[in-house]
């Protein structure tokens, strides 16, 4: 069976159901393909966190793009999507991650992110479960959380009620030349395919730089009111920068339910998807360094998921070079939730007339074609 | 020669029990309702072995736990949601 | 606390008591772990007048050298050949690491429960569930109970409240009587059950005995006042305080799978010397097949004598145990679930007690992750167990795949697993550290 469409979207993760649905949105006839659960992988996986994060410029750019589009979006959520305006605090541990805290300020008002310094006084008011040790904080108020596979299933249902068509537990057997072949024998004829199938992308195109960085999340029991706002380390940048070793940071979030979940831990090599104590031990007691008393709270699972990782943190957005109807939204890292919006927005804007709201230069997959050639 | 009581407090109000006495059954001597579930329904214990949760209480300052596999000591301090 | 044994048991019903005893007699060091305070498992569960072959072994047990680790529930397997294990007890959170040579999985079995509309008020509990709770101390003198579901346990737990004397005033069973009836025929086999039948039906014998007959709704305000009972075409009320409704048995799967053993038609696939798939774990009692007391023993005392590698001694046992099977099968029959079971819940009776997920919010999932994920159905601290069954009758989804921790288990517990991992947490932070600072 062939079927003809205007654009095929493989993998309805958040990246590729916000594809799906910013190109139905448009009147674009889509197709999306899903394998599995919506959602229902590193999507599932991760803490949901929509965070302005300033690693690089680019980087300051489509988070912040993005985050905004998260808030014009969240009154159209459905409930199941918690999405809550919680806020992030960028926690400081002495003097000179204070001095961080402010330069940080300055940057994120460069993009029109406001920002407010607390100091361990404010901090502690704020979140009296933190250590009284710390030097203070940066709060971002525009930041939130969500949880993600509801967030996705909105995306695609909103998609198909314009139109869209999901072929749902079908795989991508190949893609390429404007034709999409599932696994059934069913073919797709697409003059734009995007490949949003996360650190399964490579399974579609083996030379992309895209490799699995493997993250523990653990979540309690309900303790509503034990933490109320995305609690970040500030040396989180370090290990979320960090490319060769393994490495965990102090991350924490309020679920709207009233659940604590607790993060953040990255590995490479790390293929297998089994818990592994001493990450999750790692984990609790950095975590323990910044509030004390979370050894008590009662943890009811523990889960692992993959990030897709990239060599410069920078998604892969636009044109695959060897094939013209092909296109990547794929290798956001621990940014996915937050940039899906963004990444949706500037991938259409660029097929649709290649006019786009933020610069997409910086995350041109040919930017890793380019370094190779002048190898 | 009979064994002696033991008192521990429910939600604050005295409960004296025989030795042996499980918390989730001294908590249901105070009333039928154990807990509030996540949309505000009463409930209490339906599996007896600690695995449906719905008899969980904060003893002696520690949320979430099991009270029907948690046998009643004196002075106990006993909450349900 | 670290210890090591040579032979660990998992579970202190019949299985673990007769694995534990068994496996003790040949010197080996042997641990004996359970979450309740007292060994006995459900069957056995203190706080009744137990039968003497309950007495003898807790007998046996006591007078052996097993380490006994009454109030303890395993939490996790973070590398091989060690358990972590965290106190159920209310005052201390303390975790435990435990080092085997071999592993006995005697884990039994749970309640099956089907969700009906009124099910989850105060006072409807499992038939097991009732019964433990007053074993714990919950008063019944004077209240009327009504009994339902399906399996042995019923008439069971309904003696022994007859006993207690509660008002047992209706015993129905799911099963159609040609079923039962063929049943007791065949029990003929084994006068010893048929007796036990006999003077179950008589302590309960004010209580209307009641086949193909099931609740449909339990009413009232805050507690069950009331089940509504239905049967064939009739259906009608029937005044109670409690409501104990438990639709016979299903293995407790979550160790066995956790460790990775291979499991065969919803039980743990084992040899007749109960080894399973993993060397060096073995499994008896319900999680191989529900079965029974008698053939728990059996299986037990096989698992205690293979771990401790006296296989010639269990030769007999071995024997007598596959002349039980027929019994296995008998009873998988007898309890059967009528597919109008499926009928009762209505759109608004929750089927996730965790999460309050009501029935109509699950139609349209494929699977139990799918179902999780979109609707928080399984998402709850007891991960899936009690609407895990009820989603797999009503919906036919397999089990989702389990995910540590095995039970609920305290952040300070999880960190004390990494010493058992095999690699230091301390390592991991030391490189944090060291790490530049780079924006």
């Amino acid at each position: 069976m062939s079927e003809d469409w205007d654009v095929v979207v493989a993998g309805a993760g958040i990246v590729g159901a916000a594809c799906a649905h910013e190109c139905a949105s448009r009147g674009l006839r889509t197709a999306i393909v899903e394998a599995g659960e919506i959602g229902g992988g590193a999507t599932a996986a991760g803490m949901g966190h929509i965070v302005v994060l300033d690693d690089s410029p680019a980087q300051l750019a489509l988070t912040s793009y993005s985050q905004g589009l998260w808030r014009e979006l969240s009154s159209r959520l459905p409930a199941g999507a918690e999405y809550e305006s919680c806020g992030t605090l960028w926690v400081a541990s002495d003097d000179e991650e204070m001095e961080e805290v402010h330069r940080k300020r300055a940057l994120y008002a460069t993009v029109g992110i406001a920002s407010e310094v607390l100091d361990s006084h404010a901090l502690a008011e704020a979140e009296p479960h933190l250590s009284p040790a710390l030097a203070g904080a940066l709060l971002v108020p525009s930041d939130g959380v969500l949880y993600p596979p509801c967030a996705a299933e909105y995306l695609v249902r909103d998609a198909v009620r314009l139109g869209a068509k999901l072929y749902s537990q079908f795989k991508v057997v190949s893609a390429g030349d404007g034709l999409v072949r599932l696994n059934d024998g069913t073919e797709l004829r697409a003059p734009r395919i995007i490949n949003a199938l996360g650190s399964e992308a490579v399974t579609l195109l083996p030379d992309l730089p895209i490799r699995k960085r493997k993250g523990h999340l653990v979540i309690t029991d309900r303790y509503p009111g034990f933490v109320h706002h995305q609690l970040v380390e500030l040396g989180y940048l370090k290990s979320a920068h960090s490319i060769a070793t393994d490495s965990v940071a102090f991350n924490i979030q309020p679920r709207k339910t009233g659940q604590v979940l607790l993060g953040s831990s990255r590995q490479f090599g790390a293929e297998d998807s089994t818990v592994d104590y001493s990450m999750v031990a790692a984990m609790i007691d950095r975590a323990r360094v910044f509030m004390p008393e979370i050894g008590t709270l009662s943890a009811i699972r523990i889960w692992t998921g993959f990030r897709a990782a990239t060599p410069d943190k920078l998604p892969l957005i636009g044109p695959w070079q060897d094939d013209p109807t092909l296109f990547l939204a794929a290798g956001h890292e621990g940014l996915g939730i937050t940039t899906s919006l963004g990444t949706a927005k500037v991938l259409v804007d660029y097929l649709v007339d290649g006019e786009t709201q933020i610069p997409i230069d910086p995350y041109l997959p040919a930017r890793f074609v380019r370094s190779e050639a002048h190898a | 020669m009979p064994d002696a009581s033991i008192s521990l407090l429910v939600n604050g109000a005295p409960v004296s029990v025989a030795p042996g006495t499980t918390v989730a059954a001294a908590i249901l001597m105070s009333g039928p309702r154990a807990r509030v579930s996540v949309t505000g329904e009463p409930r209490a214990p339906l599996c007896g072995m600690g695995i449906c949760f719905e008899c969980r209480a904060t003893i002696n300052g520690f949320a979430h736990k099991r009270s029907c596999q948690v046998l009643c000591e004196p002075g106990m301090d006993v909450r349900t949601a | 606390m670290k210890q090591h044994f040579d032979i660990l048991v998992i579970g202190a019903g019949p299985a673990g008591i007769a694995a534990a005893v068994r496996a003790a007699e040949s010197g080996a060091r042997v641990g004996l772990l359970d979450d309740n305070p007292a060994p006995g498992g459900q069957i056995w569960r203190k706080g009744a007048a137990l039968p003497a072959a309950a007495r003898d072994w807790i007998a046996k047990l006591d007078a052996s050298s097993v380490v006994r680790l009454h109030g303890w529930h395993v939490f996790a397997h973070p590398g091989p050949g060690v358990l972590m294990a965290e106190s159920t007890a209310a005052a201390d959170r303390e975790a435990a690491e435990l080092h085997y040579d071999k592993l006995i999985l005697a884990t039994g079995a749970r309640e099956r429960f089907l969700p009906f509309p009124g099910w989850t008020l105060p006072n409807v509990m499992g038939a097991g569930g009732l019964d433990a709770m007053v074993r714990g101390g919950l008063p019944t003198s004077g209240k009327r109970v009504v009994v339902a579901g399906t399996g042995p346990l019923l008439l069971a737990v309904a003696a022994h409240l007859a006993h207690r004397n509660a008002k047992v005033v209706a015993i129905c069973e799911q099963a159609p009587m040609g079923r039962l009836a063929a049943f007791s025929l065949r029990l003929l086999t084994q006068p010893g059950k048929v007796m036990q039948g006999i003077n179950y039906r008589w302590a309960a014998r004010d209580a209307r005995f009641h086949t193909g007959c099931w609740p449909v709704a339990a009413n009232g305000q805050g507690s069950v006042e009331s089940v509504t009972l239905r049967r064939g075409d009739q259906q009608w009320d029937v005044g109670c305080d409690y409501l104990a409704c438990g639709y016979h048995l299903v293995p407790n799967l979550e160790l066995p799978v956790l460790l990775g053993c291979r499991i065969q038609n919803g039980f743990v696939a084992t040899d007749k010397w109960q080894q399973t798939s993993i060397p060096g774990v073995l499994c008896a009692g319900e999680p191989t097949g529900i079965g029974g007391v008698e053939i728990a023993i059996l299986e037990g005392q096989i698992a205690g004598l293979a771990a401790a590698d006296r296989i010639s001694a269990a030769i007999g046992l071995v024997q007598k145990r596959s002349r039980s099977q027929g019994f296995v099968r008998a009873l998988a029959n007898v309890v059967e679930l009528d597919p109008r079971l499926r009928e009762i819940p209505s759109a608004e009776t929750i089927v996730c007690r965790c999460e309050d997920v009501p029935f109509h919010a699950l139609g349209g999932y494929s699977s139990s992750r799918d179902a999780k994920l979109h609707t928080r159905c399984g998402m709850g601290p007891c991960q899936g167990r009690i609407c895990g069954a009820a989603t797999q009758f009503l919906f036919g989804w397999g089990a989702d795949s389990v995910r540590p921790p095995v039970l609920t288990a305290s952040f300070s517990s999880l960190a004390a697993a990494s010493c058992a991992a095999g690699h230091d947490s301390n390592d991991i932070l030391n490189q944090n550290r060291k790490d530049t600072h780079t924006l």
